[in-house]
């Protein structure tokens, strides 16, 4: 293909007023993107925070928490994309890919959110006990605000995996800006393989972006400067 | 009895599908070995010399960090995406795309790993009369070394999952065995089969990489990787 020719094509496909109307356009493309992300990443929370917080506070399961992100790893996301989407009940859609991507998402805020909890100095705790807190006012006024950069860490890194992730749905017949992609390499059509490459990276940069200052946002002044180093393992974007 | 496609029976799991499609998923395996193997060397070929410059001018150390951070948010099927115009159909499209990632994951534990190496220690060594580049050889690179290894095994075990989405472009060991059998009318036993056969290859490599920091380096066995 010729580079210039190509590109010229692109830009071309990005001024076109049509791409940017309709069910098939930017604006409702990215929309399902963020949607799917935003299921995902809240059925992830309500599943993974609650175990997280409770071993803990525990300092149990340690083995679960390290693990289970060695173990995300190793299984392929467009594995489990099809195997999900296969599933009769589920069915080809956005409800396989919701599902998927909030099982991938588990692992980043459950191990993140043990080792922030886990690694709240035992003296600290001591000196709640006996100030008189239960286990329930140390959890929530103690240990969470001091595990906070971690958590937003663990959160962070998952919702930009699983933004960028979206974009792989398509291939089992969502939505998605991933569309793009799938139909162009399914037409032949370079222009619209490319500007789809654009718009799933430009997103998952975006998301990246935002949820950082979102992270420094909510990290208390006394504890920015761990917040980016403590970071467990990041995650590589499938 | 295998279970072929339109078959009302399409069971998960199928000994006989394993039986029948053994030299494709062989095939399968292999080209799935090549691509994780090929794209994490590259990444390494890559990764010393940019660690070589970072070290000599440590003014470069945030920068290329700080933009490896922000490359390695653009998802697998972008990055394959963008290369195919220029590499077509062929393998190198899916081990360039996937060697970037593997690259930063290797050249931040190098980097972090030598950074890591205790100020006293290098202190210590140059007391001893160590010269610039013993120093690296003899002290730093040994106790970064369970940090490198350790992004080796990262970058390894990830790109075996990423390889799968080579599948776009027809290189993709498994990953083309798994959209296939998705495409196929739902065919559960090559999905799984396929999903397995990466999850196998993963652990294989992981153990391996495991190993490998073991023997090379024993002073490390006491401490958690």
């Amino acid at each position: 293909m010729d580079t210039a020719a190509g590109l010229m094509n692109v830009i071309e496909w990005f001024t076109d007023p049509a791409n940017w109307t309709g069910e098939n356009g930017i604006p409702v493309r990215t929309w399902e993107q963020v949607q799917i992300s935003m299921f995902a990443m809240i059925i992830a929370l309500v599943i993974a925070l609650p175990i997280a917080l409770i071993l803990g506070h525990l300092r149990k399961g340690m083995f679960l928490a390290t693990n289970i992100g060695n173990v995300g790893r190793a299984v392929p996301t467009l594995g489990v994309l099809t195997i999900l989407a296969s599933i009769p009940e589920i069915g080809i859609g956005n409800l396989a890919a919701i599902l998927a991507l909030a099982l991938f998402a588990i692992p980043p805020v459950l191990t993140n959110t043990y080792t922030g909890l886990a690694g709240v100095d035992d003296e600290v705790r001591d000196a709640a006990r006996g100030m008189g807190m239960g286990p329930m006012g140390i959890l929530s006024r103690v240990e969470v605000p001091l595990a906070v950069p971690l958590i937003a860490a663990g959160i962070r890194t998952a919702t930009v995996q699983v933004v960028a992730t979206a974009s792989l749905a398509a291939l089992v017949g969502s939505g998605g800006l991933g569309r793009y992609v799938v139909d162009g390499f399914a037409l032949q059509d370079n222009t619209l393989i490319i500007a789809g490459a654009i718009l799933t990276a430009g997103l998952a940069v975006i998301a990246e972006l935002v949820l950082s200052q979102v992270q420094r946002a909510v990290t208390p002044k006394g504890l920015r400067s761990a917040s980016r180093a403590e970071i467990a393992e990041q995650e590589i974007p499938v | 009895m295998s279970a072929t496609v339109g078959d009302a029976s399409n069971p998960w799991l199928s000994w006989s599908y394993v039986q029948d499609y053994w030299p494709e998923l062989v095939a399968a395996g292999r080209e799935h070995l090549g691509l994780t193997v090929g794209s994490v060397l590259l990444a390494i070929l890559v990764a010393i010399p940019l660690a070589v410059l970072i070290r000599r001018l440590p003014v470069l150390t945030g920068p290329i960090l700080g933009l490896s951070g922000v490359l390695y948010t653009i998802p697998s099927l972008a990055l394959i995406s963008l290369l195919w115009p220029v590499f077509g159909l062929s393998p190198w499209t899916v081990i360039i795309a996937l060697a970037v990632y593997g690259l930063l994951v290797v050249l931040r534990n190098i980097v972090v790993g030598l950074q890591e190496v205790p100020g006293d220690v290098l202190d210590a060594a140059t007391g001893m009369g160590l010269t610039q580049r013993q120093i690296l050889t003899r002290v730093s690179l040994p106790l970064a070394m369970p940090t490198i290894l350790a992004g080796i095994r990262i970058a390894t075990v990830s790109t075996v999952g990423m390889v799968t989405i080579g599948a776009l472009v027809g290189y993709g060991g498994f990953g083309t065995l798994i959209l296939s059998g998705f495409q196929n009318n739902f065919w559960h036993a090559q999905i799984m089969t396929a999903t397995l056969g990466c999850v196998i290859l993963a652990v294989f490599f992981e153990l391996l990489l495991l190993l490998v920091e073991k023997l090379t380096l024993p002073w490390t066995r006491r401490r958690a990787s």
